[in-house]
């Protein structure tokens, strides 16, 4: 049959010219010669790209190329002055002075001004709808420009971490992002395109160390899978937060940064679920568990075991309570059995579906409860319903998941989550002694009595078992073996200024 | 005339129906699209600003009819996740998804209809045998393995093509469809496996009709009489099957291009009912929904162009 | 040479279905290792005598979640093609046997359910519900309803007009024993091949539903979702998906081969 045959050979050669199209294009060669870097990120940048409005961790990790406040972190975790040139805090705590930097320039051309300070500072505290874009800036009392190279800040009371949130970013004066994007950072914002990508730009006039990359490109891969094979197969040459069985699916062929991610990952307990409510159940969960048991199936043993809500990154700050518990079967069943829980009982472990380590943590935990009795579900939902029924509603017994500093790296913001009022109290949990101890930290004026009042503060935590805590997982980069300069900061952003082509 | 109007105001009810469910299915599903946006920085206080912002705080009937409203008039509404207007949104990304599905539906027939002719004509023999057991074997491999399997040996190992990077047609026109090749060919193979088997089938019943004997008498070789007088008659099952096909590919689609990460209409789907995005979540569904619905009713009268004497009621 | 055939087809489905069975039930009451049961010492090792299909990332034995997941798979499978078949069959039957108004409001229903993306549904019914096997099971009877109303209808449409049917009315039959006694199993045979490929359908759906992270809890075992989850190592550990990915293969081909047979022996 003629016809068949022909229509049979058509198809052949239609499957080699697409196979041989396709493979002219696969190789890695080009990218390093025009300095363009293809960076593969988990998620898209979907819920606002306004630096003011932006909540998500993984937005923000990208838009801090783009945008820079007064200050900002630099890689041991201090604060550098960055569109500011210099800072003094008063003695009393409460006033901030900050001095502009000469010649700041905007990607739109201009220079920075006292007004455009203003206007930001002002935007985000909600100047007009009452409401604040970022909760601290409720704080503030006034912002002025005393004269057009300074500016004062003053806070309601004495707040010494709030100069950390000062590194929110400075737009131009009136200006609104949703009709573009302008800030001061090493890079500029090009271009979006939902679910496909996100294009940056090198900023030429940028007032510090310019990037080494002319052009990034950010590729959004939803599935971490598939992230793994777009590394391999070239179409992507950098990709962070991978786990450890990933980064090894990678080969010799690609370099693997280890650092950690700066999240407090455990397993939070509804503090006021049944058999939860009693601190000794909580200790049992505790002393059953074998956090370093947990590293090696999770991440081949990497990154750092925690005992209350802070990690090592944070230095002065850190109270460091892994040792607190260690595994002891016969001491968590004592204590469950003095519950009245001798045979144990059923616990649902809520997850998100679209963070593998935490699935990965919460069937590990399961495996680790049953020694004691306690007979864990895990339930995989989406990030949303995790948000409405876990976070918002607090409809939940037990979740696996990890929280980071978000909007600025403060003590502060990882201790808030447990006092009693905070409307961010998702575990329910409830206790004089650590509001009081907390309470007296934020009102403190000095640094040094403040430190030692957050180490009270985690170690009540460790002590009534809040939550589980498990660890600071540890984030592997994958990026080309001709890639390097890839700096780890002690917050969850992806500083790309650096990173440069060997060649 | 009066089929068709009848069928049209059938289509338009159905499509009601499925808005309105669509619509109250928004309203069950925990979280609003204020969760998503505020993620971990949920409180109360903000939530209700966002909410009037984004005009939530309508009640759901009026908020429907304004949707509505707005949808017959071409307004498809704003995204909340990507504060951009719908049909700007969807416009890039139906493209997409059709060069995907059309290049699939092409797949299909012309790897089925060759080999059902070829697997009919030598009917018994040993080469009918392997294809058959091929076929069966095809169908039984879900489409998302076959994706899974080709990314890993065309993409990784044999670098044919380079999974995960897509490109988009106007970067490169041949560029997109190699990129399409084989995502739409995971889709194609085990459609075509069915269409091989219903077809082959289809052929074999009619090579007993009475014509076809007709034919023989009349001095046609088994192959003429194939081609001329039995294909046109086999053809009529498989045209309702290969209609119902086309929905399955663009249902399967949604899939596949998560495993190939194609940006097309199925990721902006799965992704805009977790953000609960619902003005792109409705648009994208009332777009699948008519398309099937439509493809249900050209089935009905390709029907009737190929065989008269079924009569449209 | 049709009938050989036929019976070939019949006979090799028969035995991948009863090999997969029996590997089933043997998983149901022992396993070579607890299937949840992770080892830090023996994570991703390749098939060997002490791990026949080796084992995951966790170093769980594969072999061992093979078996508990095809029992998953096929538990839901099974339950959700009988769910769909028993409210397809009253529906199909009261639909076709009266027609009229109710007929043509069911039958659109049937239109909306099978023109409204398959996976929007199912995640709505899943969020509502929380996952979990019987939850799936819902989902995809769900799913399943219309497309069996759809052959019962057409077929009891057919056959109310048959002789013994109207012999039987004359008869004075009542009503439900015509449509459950009497007409029912005439239709039986159509509706077989329907089964096979519901059957197929819902092994096929619990994997896409797997895929898209709405299936069964963890850490229960299913088929679907350890192939998605070895996705990942495909180079490193390939025997992870080829497992996974391999029992859904012969779970459905011998079914279908078995439906295959029937159909052709029907027609020799």
């Amino acid at each position: 049959m003629n016809t068949l045959k022909r229509i049979l050979t058509l198809l052949l050669v239609l499957a080699m010219l697409t196979a041989a199209l396709c493979g002219c294009k696969g190789g890695k060669s080009g990218k390093a010669e025009k300095n363009e870097l293809t960076v593969g990120i988990a998620q898209d940048l979907d819920d606002s790209l306004d630096p003011h409005k932006m909540t998500a961790a993984g937005t923000r990790e990208i838009l801090f190329n783009v945008f820079e406040g007064l200050v900002k972190p630099d890689e041991n975790g201090n604060l550098i002055p960055a569109v500011a040139s210099a800072y003094t805090i008063a003695d009393t705590g409460d006033t901030f002075t900050f001095t502009l930097r000469d010649g700041v320039k905007f990607h739109n051309g201009a220079t920075v001004t006292v007004k455009d300070v203003v206007y930001s500072i002002e935007r985000v505290a909600g100047k007009d709808s009452e409401k604040p874009l970022i909760a601290q800036f409720s704080a503030i009392e006034s912002v002025e420009a005393t004269d057009d190279k300074t500016v004062v800040i003053k806070t309601k009371e004495p707040y010494l971490e709030f100069l950390s949130y000062l590194t929110a970013a400075i737009i131009p004066d009136g200006s609104n992002p949703a009709d573009g994007l302008v800030g001061t950072g090493p890079f500029r914002f090009v271009s979006r395109k939902a679910q496909e990508n996100i294009v940056l730009e090198r900023f030429a006039d940028y007032w510090g160390t310019p990037a080494h990359l002319e052009k990034v490109t950010f590729k959004i891969i939803e599935n971490a899978n598939v992230l793994v094979t777009s590394l391999k197969s070239g179409a992507i040459d950098l990709c962070a937060h991978l786990t450890a069985t990933q980064a090894k699916e990678l080969g010799k062929d690609f370099t693997v940064a280890e650092g950690s991610m700066n999240l407090v990952q455990a397993m939070y307990l509804n503090n006021a679920y049944g058999p939860l409510t009693d601190a000794r159940v909580r200790q049992a969960l505790c002393w059953a568990v074998d956090r370093q048991s947990i590293l090696a199936l999770v991440n081949d043993g990497m990154g750092s075991v925690l005992g209350s809500s802070m990690y090592p990154a944070f230095g002065k700050y850190y109270n460091d309570l892994s040792g607190y518990y260690t595994q002891d079967t016969e001491k968590a069943k004592a204590l469950l059995a003095e519950a009245g829980y001798e045979n144990g009982f059923d616990l649902v472990i809520t997850v998100p579906g679209n963070y593998q380590i935490h699935v990965d943590t919460a069937q590990v935990i399961a495996e680790q409860l049953k020694a004691i009795g306690v007979k864990c579900t895990i339930q995989t939902v989406e990030w949303s319903a995790w948000l409405e029924n876990v976070y918002k509603n607090r409809d939940y017994q037990a979740t696996v998941v990890g929280f980071d500093t978000s909007a600025a790296m403060t003590a502060q913001s990882l201790l808030a989550r447990f006092q009693s009022e905070s409307g961010k109290n998702v575990c329910n949990f409830q206790s004089a002694a650590y509001d009081a101890v907390y309470a007296k930290a934020l009102a403190e004026t000095t640094e040094a009595a403040q430190i030692e009042d957050y180490k009270e503060c985690q170690r009540i935590l460790a002590e009534e078992a809040a939550a589980v805590y498990v660890q600071d997982p540890c984030d592997l980069v994958g990026m080309r073996s001709d890639l390097t300069g890839y700096t780890f900061y002690p917050i969850y952003v992806m500083d790309l200024s650096r990173v440069y082509f060997t060649k | 005339m009066k089929y068709i109007l009848k069928k049209a105001v059938t289509m338009l009810i159905t499509l009601l129906v499925i808005s309105m469910l669509a619509f109250l299915a928004f309203e069950v599903l925990p979280g609003d699209p204020t969760t998503k946006m505020l993620g971990t920085e949920w409180t109360a206080e903000r939530a209700e600003v966002l909410r009037h912002e984004l005009g939530l705080d309508v009640p759901l009937p009026l908020r429907y009819l304004r949707w509505l409203g707005g949808f017959f008039g071409g307004d498809l509404g704003v995204s909340y996740s990507y504060s951009q207007p719908v049909r700007s949104l969807l416009a890039g990304k139906l493209g997409i998804t059709a060069a995907l599905s059309l290049i699939a539906f092409v797949l299909v027939i012309v790897i089925s209809l060759p080999l059902a002719l070829l697997m009919a004509r030598e009917e018994g023999s040993l080469l009918d045998r392997i294809l058959s057991g091929v076929t069966q074997v095809t169908m039984s491999i879900p489409p998302f393995f076959i994706g899974i399997i080709f990314t890993s040996v065309f993409g990784l190992a044999l670098r044919l093509f380079v999974a995960g990077s897509f490109v988009s047609a106007e970067e490169s026109f041949w560029g997109f469809l190699g990129y399409l090749f084989f995502p739409a060919l995971s889709i194609a193979l085990p459609k075509s496996a069915m269409t091989v088997k219903l077809l082959r089938s289809s052929i074999l019943g009619e090579l007993d009709e009475d014509y076809v004997r007709t034919a023989y008498s009349r001095g046609h070789s088994r192959k003429t009489a194939l081609r001329y007088h039995v294909l046109r008659n086999s053809i009529i099952p498989v045209i309702t099957f290969l209609a119902v096909t086309i929905a399955d590919i663009v249902a399967g689609s949604i899939i596949v291009e998560q495993v190939f990460i194609v940006p097309g209409l199925g990721r902006l789907l799965l992704l805009s009912i977790s953000n609960r995005d619902y003005p792109v979540v409705l648009s994208i569904i009332m777009i699948i929904s008519a398309l099937v619905i439509f493809v249900n009713f050209l089935a009905d009268v390709a029907y009737q162009l190929v065989d008269p004497r079924i009569r449209l009621k | 040479m049709t009938v050989k055939k036929s019976h070939n087809n019949f006979i090799i489905g028969c035995c991948i279905t009863g090999v997969m069975l029996l590997l089933i039930l043997l998983g149901a009451f022992w396993t070579p290792y607890d299937a949840e049961a992770m080892d830090t010492a023996a994570k991703m090792q390749a098939p060997s005598f002490t791990h026949i299909l080796g084992t995951d990332n966790f170093g769980r034995d594969i072999f061992s979640r093979v078996l508990e997941g095809a029992g998953t798979t096929l538990f839901i499978a099974v339950n959700a093609v009988c769910a769909g078949l028993f409210f397809g069959i009253l529906i199909g039957a009261f639909t076709g046997w009266y027609g009229g108004w109710i007929d043509e409001v069911l039958m659109r229903i049937a239109d909306v359910i099978t023109a409204f993306p398959s996976i929007l549904l199912a995640l709505v019914l899943i969020s509502l519900l929380g996952s979990g096997k019987s939850n799936i099971i819902l989902a995809l009877s769900l799913l399943f309803i219309p497309s069996f109303a759809r052959v019962v209808r057409s077929e009891y449409a057919k056959q109310k007009e048959l002789d013994y049917v109207r012999n039987a009315k004359l008869m004075g039959v009542g009503t439900p024993r015509i449509m459950f006694v009497h007409i029912l199993p005439n239709v039986w045979p159509v509706l077989l091949s329907s089964i096979a490929i519901g059957f197929n359908n819902a092994v096929l759906a619990e994997a896409a539903m797997s895929y898209v992270g709405i299936g069964v809890l963890l850490p229960d075992a299913s088929l679907g979702r350890m192939l998605s989850e070895s996705q990942a190592f495909f180079f490193s550990a390939p025997w992870y998906a080829l497992s996974a990915g391999l029992t859904i293969v012969l779970l459905v081909l011998g079914v279908g081969l078995i439906s295959d047979g029937l159909g052709e022996w029907d027609n020799a």
